[in-house]
């Protein structure tokens, strides 16, 4: 199988897990909520404006027809309205989400870039004490809870010492650059704006490392048991006995194959970012997305909830899709 | 405190030369734990988070719901270890019940999502075709979400409480269970003793019961003991976001959160409930890490 057919077969295949989405999300929006009405309206509404409502919403309409009339709307990119800002929630999603991708983009660069090495410095001194101390490290990562990580620096970092700047992504004083991508690090670097830019990215260190400590550990440790797999090898053995310098073996020879494995899991650990984003923001006061669906469920504001969680899981099915084209290119022997 | 060790532990590590023994399965994987410090730290923390849960009311200096506005935010010490909330109960009790809590979402949850994801596995695997399609499609469903946002979302839409933040819990985490299970019962499905027992007439329940179930069980327990840090984060998670179970009930994520807006001046109040989040998953991560070794072939021939 060639490689285009290879990406045929998956973009087919992802199409059916989207579907499975919608299934999921058209379940927990329609079917589970006992009563969504009483939810908007409260419980002791008259009966005229429950039906009438239960009409505007569909709800009086069979199982089947309000799924389909739900496939076509969330197809069309219509996701309703949210009760709590009155938009449409796709809009809402819109403007909240690039600040979700910066900060997940930006953890997850900061988790390669920490995660890579201290896995191979792991795998080549196994069982020594730099390979004790890097597990240790990353093992502690995926133990704490992101949330109440985010609060230890929040304490620590701006409220005791002052080193970095508190919630939010830029200062109150500050007046935020036009936003053309969303992004206010390319925002402010396209009007020039240094003091934007400084203090955005002054903003983003604490949530992106809190984020990014969390999958530099799964990254690490990946990498860690791939590069031990690899260093078994033949050709490894064969590298050595030619008298090549162990860097050489180690970065050259060893690295490029175990990074195989470790680009995989990219796409798990971004998931794990999404998940965790979402308190990350909650603590940090991060305008994303996760913190729209929180302040979502605390609004009782079902769409915004419902419109959020899928276009996660949409963002999430898209960016395991691109790991596994990746993958295959990276590596002949999964075409087949 | 003691742990379960065999007999002949301590007088192999007693200085006497090397005794021949006989190096079962059993004592291999004591020594293999015994050489990690790592693995035995997990132990002690999970001994420790089971003592807790065991002997809570002994431990507790406090009852955790009893409200005393007389000291009402005091910060740890003698009188009370881990400080007061802004009611005046006694942060320290709070976390000890919290571990209960803890527990019981961990062992509700993995027996749920355990049974049903052995249960679905096995009948996708066993009779492959239609079935199979169709469980490994619900599989791969669950899959395309992030798990804490589709345990966020069927919380919300059942309505936050305790019970239903347990059921959203499980119903995320059953999926990587009906892998495992599917796996084993297509690996085991064609084996002798299987086809032994349907050429004497067993019919197929009687042949998934006795014969696919439990091994497929048994894969399904040990990663399920890998994964409950995961669980206990999860359901952490959900408890910060108000999903999990309502005041007053001592859940450690709740506790995390009722604290938030004290944080800069009682400090005690968010991060020592979220430390007792933080060294149980260790725990179970520290010993979820030292059982994958010893069930990697590669690693053990490497290391024994």
């Amino acid at each position: 199988m060639n490689l285009a057919a290879y990406i045929a077969r998956r973009l087919l295949l992802m199409v059916g897990v989207l579907f499975g989405v919608l299934i999921i999300t058209f379940v927990v929006s329609h079917v589970i909520p006992a009563d969504p009405v009483g939810a908007i309206l409260g419980g002791n509404a008259p009966a005229e404006r429950v039906d009438a409502l239960r009409h505007q919403l569909g709800l009086d309409q069979p199982l089947h027809v309000q799924f389909i009339t739900y496939l076509g709307a969330a197809v069309r990119g219509d996701l309703g309205r949210s009760l709590r800002t009155g938009r449409p929630v796709s809009r809402d999603i819109g403007q909240f989400f690039p600040a979700t991708l910066e900060l997940t983009l930006t953890a997850i660069g900061l988790a390669i870039i920490l995660g890579v090495p201290l896995g191979v410095i792991s795998a080549v001194t196994r069982n020594r004490p730099p390979d004790h101390g890097a597990r240790i490290f990353s093992i502690v990562g995926v133990s704490m809870p992101v949330f109440w990580t985010g609060l230890v620096f929040l304490l620590l970092f701006y409220y005791r010492l002052g080193w970095l700047p508190g919630p939010g992504r830029l200062d109150l004083t500050l007046i935020p650059p036009p936003s053309r991508t969303g992004f206010l690090l390319f925002d402010s670097l396209l009007g020039c704006n240094w003091e934007a830019f400084r203090n955005a990215l002054a903003h983003l260190v604490m949530p992106a490392f809190v984020l990014g400590y969390l999958a530099t550990a799964t990254i690490a440790r990946i990498c860690r048991s791939s590069m031990l797999d690899v260093l078994h090898q033949e050709y490894i053995r064969t590298a050595q006995a030619k008298g090549l310098r162990p860097r050489v073996v180690i970065l050259r020879h060893a690295l490029r194959n175990a990074l195989i494995p470790t680009v995989t899991v990219v796409g798990l650990v971004f998931g794990g970012l999404l998940e965790g984003s979402v308190l990350t923001e909650t603590i940090f006061a991060w305008p994303g997305l996760g913190r729209y669906i929180t302040t979502g469920f605390l609004a009782l504001d079902y769409p915004a909830v419902m419109g959020g969680t899928l276009y996660i899981a949409v963002v999430f099915s898209v960016a395991n899709l691109i790991v596994d084209i990746a993958y295959a290119f990276l590596d002949p022997k999964i075409r087949f | 405190m003691r742990f379960s060790t065999p007999r002949s532990a301590s007088s192999a590590s007693a200085p006497g030369g090397p005794r021949p023994v006989r190096r079962t399965e059993v004592w291999r994987a004591y020594l293999s734990w015994r050489r990690s410090p790592l693995s035995v730290t997990g132990t002690v923390l999970i001994g420790l988070l089971l003592v807790v849960v065991v002997a809570g009311p002994l431990i507790a200096t406090h009852d955790p719901l009893e409200q005393n506005f007389a000291v009402r935010l005091r910060p740890p010490g003698a009188g009370h270890w881990f400080g007061t909330d802004q009611f005046g109960r006694d942060i320290f009790s709070r976390v000890v019940y919290g571990s209960r809590i803890a527990m019981q979402i961990i062992l509700i949850v993995s027996l749920i999502s355990g049974v049903t994801g052995s249960m679905l596995g096995t009948l996708a695997g066993y009779f492959g075709g239609r079935i199979d399609e169709v469980i490994s499609r619900l599989t791969d469903m669950f899959l395309a979400f992030p798990s804490l946002v589709l345990a966020m979302a069927f919380a919300a839409a059942l309505g936050p409480n305790l019970t239903n933040a347990i059921l959203a819990i499980s119903l995320v985490t059953w999926t990587p269970s009906a892998r495992l299970a599917r796996a084993e019962a297509l690996r085991i499905k064609h084996q002798d003793f299987v086809e032994a027992a349907r050429a004497m007439g067993a019919r197929d329940p009687r042949v998934i019961v006795r014969h696919i179930l439990p091994s497929a069980l048994s894969v399904v327990i040990v990663q399920l003991t890998l994964r409950m840090g995961t669980i206990i984060l999860t359901a952490a998670g959900l408890g910060f976001l108000g999903l999990g179970a309502q005041p007053p009930t001592p859940e450690w994520g709740a506790m995390v959160s009722d604290g938030r807006n004290y944080l800069v001046d009682q400090w005690w109040m968010s991060t020592l409930p979220g430390l007792a989040i933080a060294l149980t998953v260790l725990g179970f991560n520290l010993l979820g890490d030292g059982i994958r070794d010893l069930l990697d072939p590669h690693l053990r021939h490497a290391r024994l």
